[in-house]
């Protein structure tokens, strides 16, 4: 037995992305069912009561520390297993297959986790940073209703983050199945079910959460 | 389908040996046969350089009947050319129409260093074989065929696994440079029946560990190996060594 040999080789740092990455699909469903309560059109009343519980129970937020940490390891191994994966090919095919023997997406993990990486620190930024930063102030949560009402008026903003969730349905189309043959459940009798499922959720949790936004801007929530 | 000639321009990685930095040279073919086979159209071009006093391209063949592994071409971008489930020697001429142009390279990984030319030194499939890919047997007479029995489904899996070549396509193929399929095959030819048992759990590991000591990247689930493979192996194989070297590690083997 080898705690550390789990977790090292080649396939033990796949299982750290896998086991993040599953980690990561269930926040996206929780984020997506609390956000949705937007759609209720009832000026924020039973979004604002999710948020509230959500900032301020304590087996949440401790939760949102095993989460910023899952986050933060997901990244780095990314890049990590990206930057290796790179140097086992110092001489590169002067003629490459491309999209003849693999999709594009499957092979572009390390760019789409990138620009993902690069829409969370805006989407952070404007939102969950300073909320609990004026917590952490004491001044108490903000009206994250209100500031979403404000943000996306802008169609720049709105622009940034419909790239955003078409970004993250590719990454879940590869990553949803990916995990799960890292796990080696994708057996031939599940293995369709399993990637019939990704294929859903790559779709369905991006466009929910890109509605949110055009929603807001076109006016269908008030 | 009819015969035909044709005249190619042939784009083939030169290099001396494993110092050699390496360059393409142009060479041009004439009257290749329509029913050649891409090795046989080889040995016309090498037969042209010897006759003009130049040295012959080095490349690996042996059988040329697509089953022993040892051709690895890397065709236009694809490993053994663009024919599905088919090694380099059974690529045939056909594919191609005169005036066509064709790059021609070696497999390239770290752990595939170049010899010369078109020949990789492929001895690092060979080091993990012998961490793990055996089973142990006692001498002695033959037992019978039906002494262990084995389910008719295992015994198919393991043998579609039990087909791989070890011919690297999979590893020059994948864009991590991972030899994940060749491990699983092997991993799982033997992890489904009785008589790889005894080793089960250690031969996950060390076949795995040997794999990154050789050089090898990691697996990232793109698929292009299964794409590749003259022996159509499964990325099942995959989750099975996943499977198997999960359940090794979690369970407690020691790791001789």
């Amino acid at each position: 037995m080898n705690w550390k040999q789990a977790f090292s080789t080649s396939i033990g740092k796949k299982l750290q992305m896998s086991l993040t990455g599953l980690f990561l699909i269930l926040f996206l469903v929780v984020h997506c069912y609390i956000n949705a309560q937007i759609f209720w059109n009832d000026g924020g009343k039973k979004f604002e009561e999710a948020a509230h519980f959500m900032g301020t129970n304590f087996i949440i937020r401790t939760v949102e520390i095993g989460l910023t940490f899952f986050l933060l390891l997901h990244i780095f191994q990314g890049l990590n297993l990206w930057l290796r994966n790179r140097s086992k090919r110092s001489v590169r095919y002067a003629v490459s297959a491309g999209s003849e023997t693999s999709a594009w997406y499957r092979r572009s993990m390390g760019i789409l986790g990138s620009l993902l990486l690069i829409f969370l620190v805006i989407h952070t930024s404007k939102f969950w940073i300073p909320n609990r930063a004026s917590q952490i102030a004491g001044n108490g949560e903000l009206p994250l209703y209100e500031m979403m009402k404000h943000e996306f008026q802008y169609l720049w903003v709105v622009v940034i983050y419909v790239l955003g969730c078409i970004t993250l349905a590719w990454h879940l189309v590869h990553g949803f199945w990916s995990s799960f043959q890292t796990l080696g459940l994708t057996t031939h009798r599940y293995k369709g079910i399993i990637n019939a499922i990704g294929v859903a959720f790559a779709i369905i949790v991006p466009a929910i959460f890109a509605l949110m936004p055009i929603a807001f801007h076109l006016g269908w929530i008030s | 389908m009819e015969h035909y000639n044709m005249n190619l321009t042939l784009k083939v990685w030169k290099q001396k040996n494993n110092k050699d930095k390496g360059r393409f040279e142009t060479y041009k073919v004439k009257d290749i046969s329509s029913e050649m086979s891409f090795l046989e159209m080889f040995d016309v071009l090498n037969e042209q350089l010897i006759a003009e006093g130049k040295e012959p391209v080095a490349f690996d063949h042996d059988c040329r009947e697509g089953i022993c592994g040892m051709c690895s071409m890397h065709i236009d971008g694809r490993a053994h050319g663009p024919w599905h489930e088919t090694t380099t020697c059974q690529l045939h001429m056909r594919q191609y129409k005169d005036g066509d142009t064709i790059v021609v390279e070696p497999w390239r990984a770290n752990a595939f260093p170049v010899i010369k030319d078109l020949v990789t030194d492929r001895t690092s499939f060979d080091r993990i074989i012998q961490a793990g890919g055996y089973i142990s047997v006692n001498t002695g007479n033959a037992v019978d065929a039906n002494s262990l029995p084995i389910e008719k489904q295992k015994a198919d899996e393991a043998f579609a696994a039990a087909a791989c070549i070890g011919c690297g396509a999979c590893a020059a193929a994948c864009p991590n440079a991972s030899a994940m399929l060749f491990v699983s095959a092997k991993v799982s030819h033997l992890a489904l029946l009785p008589q790889g048992d005894p080793e089960r759990k250690m031969r996950a590991m060390n076949m795995v560990n040997q794999m990154d000591k050789e050089g090898f990247g990691s697996c990232t689930n793109i698929g292009a190996c299964e794409a590749e493979c003259p022996k159509g192996i499964s990325l099942e194989n995959i989750a099975r060594l996943n499977r198997e070297y999960l359940g090794a590690v979690f369970s407690g083997s020691s790791n001789e």
